[in-house]
Formats: structure tokens, C-alpha cells, sequence
């Protein structure tokens, strides 16, 4: 794996691996001293076009618990606001070598075309109302700490599917592991088509009760003034989930952040079914694994390949790979005292 | 009032030059044999049997030397080609096309004859403008250019450009393309006026209030994207709306780029009422779909959009029965820069001239979908839908001819463009048919490289 930047590029085999990875890291979460030496040295570069606080912030906190350096690029009070194009940018920034750029973009395909503009590893952090996979991602991971497995669940995605670049990452992501899907929400908000990806369409919440596990979206406020639906009361009158909606027996999700009183009502952010800062918390290790299974395995050298034949390579929790440039020969010591 | 001469191309020498065994294909003619053919002074001279004609002594002055190409029975001679629209950028985008490399580009591609579109910087709307740019292309144009100013002022649908005095400086028609005119009182204004100044009203059909926020045709592909899509109503409805105001007002309308089933369905139901509509359709839309933009390639984003395989099939089918009168390329010439960049940012538009004979060639007529003989009709129909005569391969002629090899493969761009700008749809791909030779107007406009090895 280059770079991560749709599901559409993974297979079962390699989410599975990238979640597995995660529950690695989750355990160095827990303990004392969270970090681990396994990207000493490499550099993480967060370019991120649209505000975001909880995004960038979880790829910034996976990057340092693996050891890398990172930078963080907001266009706003850059170069971007003098005019300057995404690939000068880009190429201007690579000038730094990062190993891996962290991208967001209001603009679908961005981490595709940068993909070819650079040859850092690219992780897709969401490009405009495309993919958003490492969400997806973590939304597997939380899903498997919850129920084990979604293989054969029915899962609703509720709300504006049109603008949502979660809905899409997921749709795919949900169905590779093995579930159905449905996504809900008005008429305006879902796009014609969609039913192609597989997925099952509701204009109604009347059969929610047959899901296992409900992932409401985000009501935009912006999309009120474009009219795509009449209120944002009615909005909640029709399709809010609410205490009397969900059923105990379901698993309940979101991406983040909620809108209390529009998709959600309070008593259900707050129940037990709600897994949304599992969702938070979850974001950081699959970053993790994301991040070191683009970076980990990328260089390593066919001389070091003897070397990475055993656990060494398989454990990043303890030393730093074998395939790591030799620039860093006093890494291995110093990380693994540190991680004792 | 004489009007001035409608295309306007620079000045070159009048061809003299035989094409010997060369088989001849002109179906508005009759023409499907091989022939030796004559061009003296710029017209076609003589038709005689092939090898029948002996080529003439090297005059004693240079400019009346004689050339002789052989075809060898095998090089098809076609009446050149018609494209009523095409975006020369000329004043103001001389970054992206001009008069000289866009009209180069169309010679490259078996054109004789193009008409440029007034989505300029300024807007061609006024007549001192259309003056200088004429000026120009007489100076400037390797084929001749007509232009078609534009219907409202701007293009900002809001008052009519001055008609009257345009038409009285050469203007072919009207277009506000780039843009739909939106209001139905605005267009019934133009429509009325063309009864005054004449000039076919080519319109560029979108309902902007369906249209806006997409980037590409509304579907499957798009809903995986997640690109707002253009629905195909957005168009279609359009074309239905202005045909009928063309049928109340007993005007000329002409639409631009169809895109889409419904829209050739429209046209079908005005023709058959009667009413005076034509139309045209790019190569992309007969070729290409919205698969194609299924990897954001910024060269796959044109408006209207590709759309779905069945709408290209109604399209050929259009063609086909002649409710879709001509192809045209819209060659729309972008920056490297301006195109590298994602998807939603760029702007539309693919450059065509140069592909759209060998593309069609290669897409519809070897796989047996259409004949080369409809082709050469659909490429050269453009013409006489703005009142201009049609370029036939006929005694006294004027020589608007191509020369070409429908053996040569080639992958397109390999060796660069003539155009100024690279963002091709068909860029990359292997096309077979190879323009070798252009006359426009009775002059040489185009001469391919691979000619000298086939030449005398």
C-alpha cells in the first residue's frame, strides 16, 4: 500500500490488517508512556484546506505517538490565500521531504492528483464530498471492539448522504466487512445513483428498527439556506434519532460533531448505545496503524530483508522496524528502554 | 447594404497541385471512385481517371509550380470539413489559443472553415470589436473564420447585443454560448429580431437553476464521486422550451452540443412539427460517457457533461436519422495549469480539431456503426446550417479538400498538438485515420509530414 485514499482501493484482507494493527497500538494506548519509536525520524505533513480540529488533531497525536515529526499546513494564513495552486503547494512542501502528507481538501480527487505530484505516501483525510477513508476505518475498528464483527449486519446510514463524504467511505467500507447497507434521509439529500454502490435507499426512518447499528450524519446548517429541506425542525420531526427511534438493541453512530436537537436528540448521544467517543478515542490508533502501515513497510530496503523476516518487523510496539533508513542506528536502544 | 464576405482567412497562395489516384469520396456528389484530380488557381480543375492525368511542366513562374501527391488508389480525398463551433480564445485568453494556432489546429484536423464562439475577454458583442477581430483573422487565420457574436450583451442576458449592426459587419449569427439565454422574454427578443438582421440564434441549452453546484452528468458515476451532478433535464428542457419559441416566432434556432437522449428527442418533435431547429453534437458525446470521468481527469470535464452510454447511443442514433445535423468539435482550448488542478476546480472544456475526424473514424466507423460516407456528410453539414455553401469535390470548386490515410494509426499527442493547448480528451489513445492534407479555400492550410513519403 502507497497511500490510502479511498476504500475502493482496499480489499477485506487489507482492512482487517490496518484494524488489527490499531488493537496493537490501542494497548500502547493505555499505558504509561503512549509513544512508540516506530516512525523515528520521518516526517508527517498535515495539509489541510478546510478547518478541522478533530481530524488533524488525531492524525497530529498519531503521528507524534509514533515518534515522527510533524507539521502542520492550514491554507488559511498561507501562501494558498496569495493564490498559489494546490500542486505549487504541494511541490513547494515537498521540498521539506515529508514521508507522508496528510491531506484534506475541499475538492474531490485532490489526494489522487497530489498522489502524482509527490512521492510522499498520501493519506486521504477527506476530499470534498469524495471519501473520507480513515473515518471508515475507524469506524470498522470501533464497530469490532463493540460487537466483534458486523459480518451480516444491517446498517443504517441516516441523513444528508449527498454531501457526505462519510457516508461514501463508509457505504464501501461497511460492505467489504461484510454488512448491509441502507442510507435514509430526504429526497433532496440523497443522490441519484447511489443505489449503484450497492446499498439500499429509505426516504423514511419507518423501518429503522430493522437495523443493527444506525450511523447518523451531520445536518449541515448551510444547506438551510439552500433550501434542500424545508426546516430544520421538520428535518428532526422526520429523521432526528431519538429515544423513540432507537431501540436498546442497537449500536448508535456519528461521525462528529453533533448537532444536539437536529440529527440527535441529547438522550441518545448520552445513552449507552452511543459509541461516539469510542469513535473519538479509536481515531488515534487506526491514524496509528494507517500511518505506519503506509510508512513502516514503504522503505524497506532489500538489504534489510533478512533482518525483517522475523518479529522484529511484525512489532512495531517495541523497536523500530528493520526496514528503517540507517540513519537512525541509536534508535533501536534508547526506544526500547523507553517503551519497557 | 452588400454584406461582407462571411469567413475571413488570411492570404495564401492558391494551390496548384494534381492528386493522382486518389479515391475520391464526396456522397453529396455522387463521388465513390478513384480519380486523378487537378486544383489550379485554388478551384478544382479537372476529375479524370486515375492516371489519366498528366501532370503539368514546371512553370516558369515559382508560384505556379505544379505539385503531384499520389495516392495510390489508396488515399481518400474527402471534402473538407465544417465546424460551426469551436473556441479560438481570441481577444483576451491568447494564453490558451489564438486566431494562428487555433486555425492551425483545425487544418491539422481536415477542417476548411470554423466559427468561432464570443465567450471572450472582452465579450465579442459589439461591431468595432468584431471589425478588429476580423482584421485579424485576415491577417492571422490559416483556414477561414466566421464568428458569431453574441446574442446579449456580455453574455449576461440582459440586453440584446446590437444585431443589426453586427450582421452589417460580417456577424454569421448569434450565441451566447458558454451560457443559456435564461429568460424566455430575452431569447423571444433575439428571435423576434432575427427577423430584421437574420443570422441563425445557436444556443448553448442549461437550466442553470438544475445545473448549478454539478460538474459533471448527475448518475451513478457522479453519486460515487461524490461531484454534484447536471442532470440531463437540465438541458433538455431547455431545448424543448426554445424550440417552441422558435416555432411561435417562426425564427432559426441552431442548438449547440447535445448531450443527451431527451434532448434529441426534443429536436425530433420540433423538426417534426415543422419548426426551423438544427443541431450538432462533439465527439466526446458520441464516444465517451461518464465512465470515463469515473477518474476525475480534468480532460473528461466538458459542459454539457459526458453522460450515459444509452444517451451516446441515441446520440449516433441522432446522427444517424439526421435529427442531429452536423458534428462540431467545441474545441476548447485550457492551460496546462489551468486543468491540474482537482476535478470541481477546473474548467470545462476539451480541445477536439485536430482528433475528431480520426476519433470518429476509429469510434463509429470501423467498428461499423456508421459509414465513412455519413461521417464526411455530418462533417461538412455545418455549413450550410449558417446559409454558407457546402464544401463539395466539384469542377470549379473552390478546393476545400482533405487528404487522408485511414490506414495511418497514430496515438494522439504523441508528437504534440497544433494547438496551443494540450487537454484533449482522446488524448493518449490509438486512433486510425490521419488527416495528410488540407486545402481551405482553395489554399494549402495543412500538409502532414508522412505526406513526403507518399508524395511524388
Amino acid at each position: 500500500m502507497n497511500h490510502l485514499i479511498s476504500i475502493e482501493d482496499l480489499d477485506r484482507a487489507d482492512i482487517e490488517r490496518i484494524v488489527a494493527q490499531a488493537e496493537r497500538f490501542a494497548e500502547v494506548s493505555d499505558r504509561e508512556i503512549k509513544k512508540v519509536p516506530a516512525l523515528r525520524g520521518r516526517m508527517v505533513l498535515n495539509l489541510f484546506y478546510e478547518a478541522s480540529t478533530r481530524t488533524r488533531s488525531s492524525f497530529e497525536l498519531a503521528a507524534k505517538r509514533l515518534s515522527a515529526d510533524v507539521v502542520n499546513f492550514a491554507a488559511s494564513g498561507s501562501s494558498v490565500e496569495k493564490g498559489e495552486s494546490l500542486k505549487d503547494t504541494v511541490l513547494t512542501l515537498s521540498a521539506h521531504k515529508p514521508d507522508a502528507i496528510v491531506l484534506r481538501t475541499p475538492w474531490a480527487g485532490a489526494s489522487e492528483l497530489v498522489s502524482r505530484w509527490c512521492s510522499a505516501a498520501i493519506v486521504n483525510a477527506g476530499d470534498g464530498k469524495h471519501e473520507h477513508p480513515t473515518q471508515a476505518l475507524l469506524d470498522v475498528y470501533t464497530l469490532r471492539q463493540r460487537l466483534g464483527g458486523i459480518d451480516g449486519a444491517s446498517i443504517w446510514i441516516v441523513g444528508d448522504v449527498a454531501h457526505s463524504r462519510v457516508a461514501r467511505s463508509n457505504v464501501l467500507a461497511f460492505q467489504r466487512m461484510g454488512a448491509r447497507v441502507t442510507v435514509a434521509g430526504p429526497p433532496t439529500l440523497i443522490p441519484r445513483g447511489i443505489e449503484q454502490l450497492g446499498c439500499d435507499v429509505r426516504y423514511t426512518l419507518d423501518e429503522l428498527a430493522s437495523a443493527d447499528i444506525v450511523y447518523a450524519l451531520r445536518m449541515q446548517r448551510e444547506r438551510m439556506s439552500e433550501t434542500w429541506v424545508p426546516s430544520l425542525r421538520e428535518y428532526a420531526s422526520w429523521y432526528q434519532i431519538n429515544g423513540r427511534r432507537l431501540t436498546p438493541r442497537q449500536v448508535l453512530m456519528h461521525p462528529g460533531p453533533v448537532n444536539r436537537g437536529v440529527e440527535l436528540s441529547g438522550e441518545v448521544v448520552d445513552s449507552p448505545q452511543a459509541v461516539i467517543t469510542a469513535q473519538v478515542e479509536a481515531g488515534v490508533v487506526v491514524r496509528m496503524a494507517v500511518l505506519y502501515e503506509l510508512l513502516a513497510g514503504r522503505d524497506a530496503r532489500p538489504a534489510a530483508a533478512p533482518h525483517a523476516g522475523g518479529a522484529a518487523s511484525a512489532d512495531p510496539l517495541t523497536a523500530a522496524p528493520s526496514g528503517e533508513p540507517s540513519g537512525e542506528p541509536s534508535a533501536q536502544p534508547v526506544a526500547g528502554g523507553r517503551v519497557a | 447594404m452588400s454584406a461582407p464576405e462571411p469567413l475571413i482567412g488570411g492570404p495564401r497562395p492558391p494551390a496548384e497541385i494534381l492528386l493522382r489516384d486518389v479515391h475520391v469520396l464526396d456522397p453529396r456528389a455522387g463521388i465513390d471512385a478513384r480519380h486523378d484530380v487537378r486544383v489550379r488557381g485554388g478551384r478544382i480543375a479537372e476529375l479524370g481517371a486515375p492516371g489519366e492525368l498528366e501532370r503539368e511542366p514546371r512553370g516558369v513562374d515559382a508560384d505556379g509550380e505544379h505539385e503531384l501527391i499520389d495516392g495510390g488508389g489508396r488515399l481518400r480525398l474527402l471534402p473538407a470539413f465544417f465546424d460551426p463551433h469551436v473556441h479560438l480564445r481570441t481577444p483576451g485568453q491568447e494564453h490558451k489559443e489564438d486566431l494562428e494556432t487555433g486555425t492551425r489546429a483545425a487544418a491539422a484536423g481536415g477542417f476548411c472553415a470554423v466559427i468561432a464562439m464570443p465567450n471572450t475577454d472582452p465579450v465579442l458583442d459589439s461591431a468595432p470589436l468584431l471589425r478588429s477581430l476580423r482584421d485579424a483573422a485576415a491577417r492571422e487565420a490559416r483556414v477561414p473564420v466566421g464568428f458569431l457574436p453574441a446574442i446579449t450583451r456580455g453574455l449576461q442576458g440582459e440586453q440584446l447585443s446590437e444585431m443589426a449592426e453586427l450582421r452589417q459587419e460580417g456577424a454569421l449569427g448569434f450565441t451566447d454560448d458558454g451560457r443559456p439565454v435564461q429568460s424566455a422574454g430575452m431569447l423571444r427578443k433575439a428571435l423576434q429580431y432575427q427577423r430584421l438582421c437574420g443570422g441563425v440564434l445557436s444556443l448553448h441549452e442549461e437550466d442553470p437553476t438544475l445545473s448549478r453546484g454539478g460538474a459533471m452528468h448527475e448518475g451513478a458515476v457522479s453519486a460515487a464521486l461524490g461531484i454534484g451532478g447536471i442532470p440531463s433535464v437540465s438541458e433538455s428542457t431547455m431545448v424543448a422550451r426554445d424550440a417552441e419559441l422558435a416555432g411561435y416566432e417562426d425564427a432559426r434556432v441552431h442548438f449547440q452540443h447535445l448531450s443527451c437522449a431527451a434532448s434529441v428527442d426534443a429536436v425530433a418533435a420540433a423538426k417534426a412539427r415543422g419548426w426551423r431547429v438544427s443541431a450538432e453534437v462533439c465527439p466526446h458525446h458520441l464516444l465517451l460517457t461518464e465512465e470515463d470521468v469515473r477518474s476525475m481527469d480534468t480532460r473528461m470535464k466538458m459542459y454539457p457533461p459526458l453522460a450515459t452510454d444509452a444517451d451516446r447511443v441515441a446520440l449516433i442514433e441522432g446522427l444517424r436519422s439526421g435529427t442531429v445535423d452536423c458534428v462540431a468539435t467545441d474545441h476548447a482550448p485550457h492551460a496546462r495549469d489551468e486543468k491540474e488542478v482537482p476535478f470541481e476546480q477546473a474548467p470545462m472544456g476539451s480541445t477536439g480539431l485536430e482528433t475528431a475526424f480520426a476519433a470518429l473514424h476509429t469510434g463509429l466507423v470501423l467498428p461499423g456503426v456508421i459509414d465513412l460516407a455519413l461521417l464526411v456528410e455530418r462533417m461538412t453539414a455545418g455549413a450550410a446550417l449558417y446559409e454558407l455553401p457546402t464544401p463539395t469535390i466539384a469542377l470549379g470548386a473552390p478546393a476545400n479538400l482533405t487528404l487522408v490515410d485511414l490506414d495511418a494509426v497514430w496515438i494522439a499527442g504523441e508528437h504534440g498538438w497544433e494547438s496551443r493547448s494540450e487537454n484533449c480528451c482522446f488524448s493518449g489513445r490509438r486512433l486510425q485515420g490521419r488527416v495528410l492534407l488540407t486545402l481551405a479555400a482553395g489554399a494549402i492550410a495543412h500538409r502532414d509530414r508522412a505526406l513526403t513519403m507518399v508524395g511524388a
